[in-house]
């Protein structure tokens, strides 16, 4: 019994981490519709962003993504204002395919600047801390940091969105981008500074998965994926439901990593599949389509 | 110096010309009524005027300045303000918070929430409500309190009457002296001309793209008016 | 048109152009002289042509799928390693000669499509496009637990299967080579057909009323099933004639390589990224396209690929330049502005007294 419930928080807690991969991709796709194939490759830039400031600075990592976040706002910004704005129309295959050839792009600019060596940030005795929660169950602090980081981000983000006048423009933006433009809305300002906090959401996301895995230039598509997956699952334009997503996969992944460790990434796609086929909209869509 | 005036103005939608060239003047303090039938230019008139299609520079003036072709968001904060056809609400956002979102680009004014909800009282008693939730003439009353929170000079009004019961239609139009006293500057595109016909103070009509009338309501006979409306 | 319905008097809609008759003798005299081409080729350039037509023919299938269907799909190496593993399970497993394996290959990815539809199906625009990909690395993920086709790992055609695919005698002695060139050959040959094939069925299909049924549904649905169109079973349709492309495709690159793993057969930038670059490239939506495309594709691979990393990057800059700033592709602008068009699909008006 208590190993099913490890096995359940286990599940949570990753889904924590899938959460913070996602929370990012949810807003760009909420307001813009933007398929960002290169969002995974941006999380891993992210992490590498952080390393060197890191290792240059001789900064502990939490305080060095601290530093790197203003720097990825303006990345954001300036690769939708430059780049991404030019892709936005009702067709769909100009952003995936400008979005692919970014994910090239970063993906081996990383693989020339770093090599391919796996890489990890440091955290020092964070990383293996563990808390006991009686009965015999424990969790490692670093997970349940990750889970409370998601859920603060989360927080944040829907603070942004429905309680200011900046989120009502997003939000406006994202139901009829022309109509918003009578109300004094720049659509191209709007969609440069979402992607500028996305990037800042990425950030945070890059941090735990510097910490908590080994990274290197490669790992970027496995995220988009689960990244994509938790905001579909979750359903357009709500951010919880984006948590709910991720722990959705989160907990599929452990439970099929229980039965078979082969089939760990498996269950999560299929998860996937069967939501989607029972619920094409996801499970808690707020926008309108 | 007109408040308003579009000369020569013309518009396409790809290879299809919608306007060919028209010649308009709105004076401070006027309320104009555009009437014509189904496909005569009359929205595509005011999408040009609010920058949502674009216009040579010199084609439309406000104040004498030339404003044609600006980026609509640039319109709004100059003093023109658009109740789009349709109402064209934003279906995420609540009552309340789609007459805010009207005010985003533009300094505060005269108009706010407190006066809005004064002119469509219903409104405030669903300001929390999704705004998808509100009736026709209900949402047609929120679309046009979004459009004055923008504080404009003039408002343009493309259809309000859309749709609407005959007894919505005059609740709506109720507000229209109030507006006008305010002194804002009204266009009324209209397909209800009576309607249109009794706050404006001058017409014109729209046929095929093209103006086929103006002048006085009163001065105005039934017979000129059908000939303009249908053509010949 | 299923016959045309009586046109006013003197009117008809005609699809080929004069034009299309020389065009079509060009196109069988070019094939012919391919056919004919392992007698004097050397044996690298045959290897080239095979990766040459075997893009060809994928890249003809997406763009049927995406750019005359409207349905863009990231996940089409779903089939490409679907075939290459139906290829080795038939071969080793069934005994099948490797030729006849890759026509059932076909079928099989075929008949995989219509399950696999009613999962992708429930989804539009961006959300179909992740869905398909993530049906892929499902795909993938279930092959790697295969053992007996090597799992994870993979595994490589022994040479018993290798060496007596059909017709190698044969050509052995027409061109006196060894065993290896001979199968080269073969596989030219087959290749060849593929790409050919796909290409006629794809202007077969679209000078039909389904070519029309497509169009119509591209510019929109709700009009199209208005018209009497089954939007649902067209696309089904197209979808599964596309899977069972990509699978043959997919068995015939595995075939070649001779050597299959999961990562490799469902790798979603040789089959799916390179695919799309080359029908951008080319331009989406038109049958001289691909062709166009998978030629800049090939003098691409030769001459840069050796970069590495920096080839790729290329690549990626490529892909961008081209989606910013021509979108059409180089035979879009070409065609537009000289009004060339090889492939004639669209139905014109000719009046009474006209040609």
């Amino acid at each position: 019994m208590t190993q099913w419930l490890g096995t359940l928080i286990e599940g949570v807690m990753l889904g924590g981490l899938y959460a913070l991969f996602a929370a990012g991709l949810s807003l760009i796709f909420g307001i813009m519709r933007l398929v960002n194939l290169a969002h995974g490759d941006l999380i891993v830039l992210a992490a590498f962003v952080v390393l060197v400031v890191a290792a240059t600075l001789g900064l502990d990592p939490f305080v060095a993504a601290v530093l790197a976040a203003p720097v990825l706002f303006a990345f954001g910004y300036a690769l939708q204002h430059l780049l991404l704005n030019r892709t936005l129309g009702r067709d769909i295959l100009p952003p995936l395919l400008v979005t692919f050839g970014l994910s090239i792009i970063v993906q081996n600019g990383l693989l020339e600047a770093f090599s391919a060596d796996s890489q990890r940030l440091k955290a020092g005795a964070v990383e293996t801390a563990s808390l006991s929660l009686g009965g015999g169950l424990a969790v490692g602090v670093m997970p349940l940091l990750t889970l409370a980081s998601a859920v603060a981000v989360i927080l944040a983000l829907n603070l942004l969105f429905y309680r200011t006048s900046l989120g009502r423009a997003f939000r406006a933006t994202a139901d009829d981008p022309e109509i918003a433009q009578l109300m004094g809305i720049d659509n191209r300002s709007i969609f440069a500074l979402a992607m500028g906090v996305a990037m800042t959401v990425v950030a945070v996301a890059a941090l735990y998965l510097g910490m908590r895995a080994n990274f290197d230039p490669t790992i970027g598509p496995a995220r988009l994926i689960y990244a994509f997956e938790a905001v579909i699952i979750g359903g357009l334009g709500s951010f919880w439901g984006t948590l709910a997503g991720g722990i959705v996969i989160g907990l599929a992944q452990t439970i099929g990593a229980r039965i078979d460790p082969e089939w760990q990434i498996l269950a999560g796609h299929v998860a996937f599949l069967v939501v989607l086929v029972i619920r094409p909209r996801g499970l808690f869509p707020r926008a309108v389509d | 110096m007109a408040y308003l005036e579009t000369q020569a103005l013309t518009a396409f939608y790809g290879d299809f010309q919608a306007l060919y060239g028209i010649d308009t003047v709105l004076e401070r303090g006027e309320t104009l009524a555009i009437i014509g039938a189904n496909g005569a230019g009359k929205s595509t008139f005011l999408k040009t005027i609010a920058g949502l299609l674009p216009s040579a520079p010199a084609a439309v003036r406000l104040d004498g300045q030339p404003i044609g072709g600006m980026p609509p968001a640039k319109i709004v904060r100059l003093g023109i303000s658009l109740v789009p056809e349709g109402r064209k609400l934003f279906p995420s956002l609540t009552v309340e918070e789609n007459l805010l979102i009207g005010a985003y680009g533009s300094a505060s004014g005269a108009w706010n929430l407190d006066r809005v909800y004064a002119l469509f009282p219903i409104l405030a008693e669903r300001r929390r409500a999704p705004s998808t939730s509100l009736s026709g003439g209900q949402q047609q009353m929120a679309a046009i309190g979004r459009a004055l929170m923008a504080n404009p000079r003039i408002l343009l009004c493309d259809e309000i009457s859309l749709g609407l019961a005959p007894i919505v239609i005059r609740s709506i139009y109720a507000a229209i002296p109030a507006i006008k006293e305010a002194g804002v500057g009204l266009v009324l595109v209209e397909q209800d001309i009576a309607q249109a016909m009794a706050v404006a103070d001058r017409v014109y009509c729209f046929q095929e793209g093209r103006l086929s009338l103006s002048g006085r309501p009163a001065e105005l006979t039934r017979e000129q008016i059908h000939a303009a409306y249908f053509g010949a | 048109m299923a016959g045309a319905q009586t046109p006013a008097a003197g009117y008809r809609a005609a699809i080929g152009t004069r034009a299309t008759r020389r065009v079509a003798l060009a196109g069988l005299a070019l094939f012919a002289a391919l056919l004919a081409l392992p007698g004097i080729a050397d044996r690298a350039l045959v290897q080239d042509l095979i990766f040459v037509f075997y893009m060809l023919a994928l890249a003809q299938c997406w763009n049927l799928l995406a750019g005359y269907a409207g349905l863009i799909s990231v996940g089409q190496q779903a089939f490409v390693g679907l075939g290459g593993y139906m290829l080795f399970g038939l071969a080793v497993f069934a005994g099948i000669d490797p030729l006849l394996a890759i026509v059932l290959a076909g079928v099989i990815a075929a008949i995989l499509a219509l399950p696999t539809a009613l999962v992708v199906f429930r989804l539009r625009g961006a959300y179909f496009a992740i869905g398909t990909w993530v049906v892929a690395e499902v795909y993938r993920l279930v092959f790697a637990q295969f053992k007996q086709l090597g799992g994870g790992t993979g595994t490589s055609l022994p040479p018993e299967i290798t060496n007596t695919v059909f017709g190698i005698e044969f050509v052995k002695d027409l061109f006196g080579v060894r065993t290896a060139a001979a199968r080269d050959i073969i596989l030219y040959w087959a290749a060849l057909l593929l790409a050919a094939g796909t290409i006629l069925a794809v202007y077969l299909i679209l000078r039909s009323r389904h070519g029309l049924a497509l169009a119509a549904i591209r510019d929109s649905e709700p009009a199209a099933a208005s018209a009497g169109v089954d939007n649902f079973r067209t696309k089904l349709w197209v979808y599964v004639a596309t899977a069972a492309g990509t699978g043959m495709a997919g068995a015939l690159i595995y075939l070649q390589k001779a050597r299959i793993s999961p990562d490799s057969a469902f790798a979603v930038l040789d089959w799916t990224a390179y695919v799309i670059l080359i029908v951008v490239i080319g331009g989406i939506g038109t049958i001289e396209g691909p062709i166009v495309g998978v030629l800049v594709f090939w003098l691409l691979q030769t001459y840069l690929a050796s970069y590495g990393t920096w080839y790729l990057i290329l690549l990626g800059a490529l892909a961008i330049l081209i989606m910013l700033a021509a979108p059409k592709g180089l035979w879009g602008y070409v065609a537009e502005r000289y009004g060339l068009v090889l492939f004639p699909v669209r139905r014109r008006l000719i009046g009474p007294g006209q040609r």
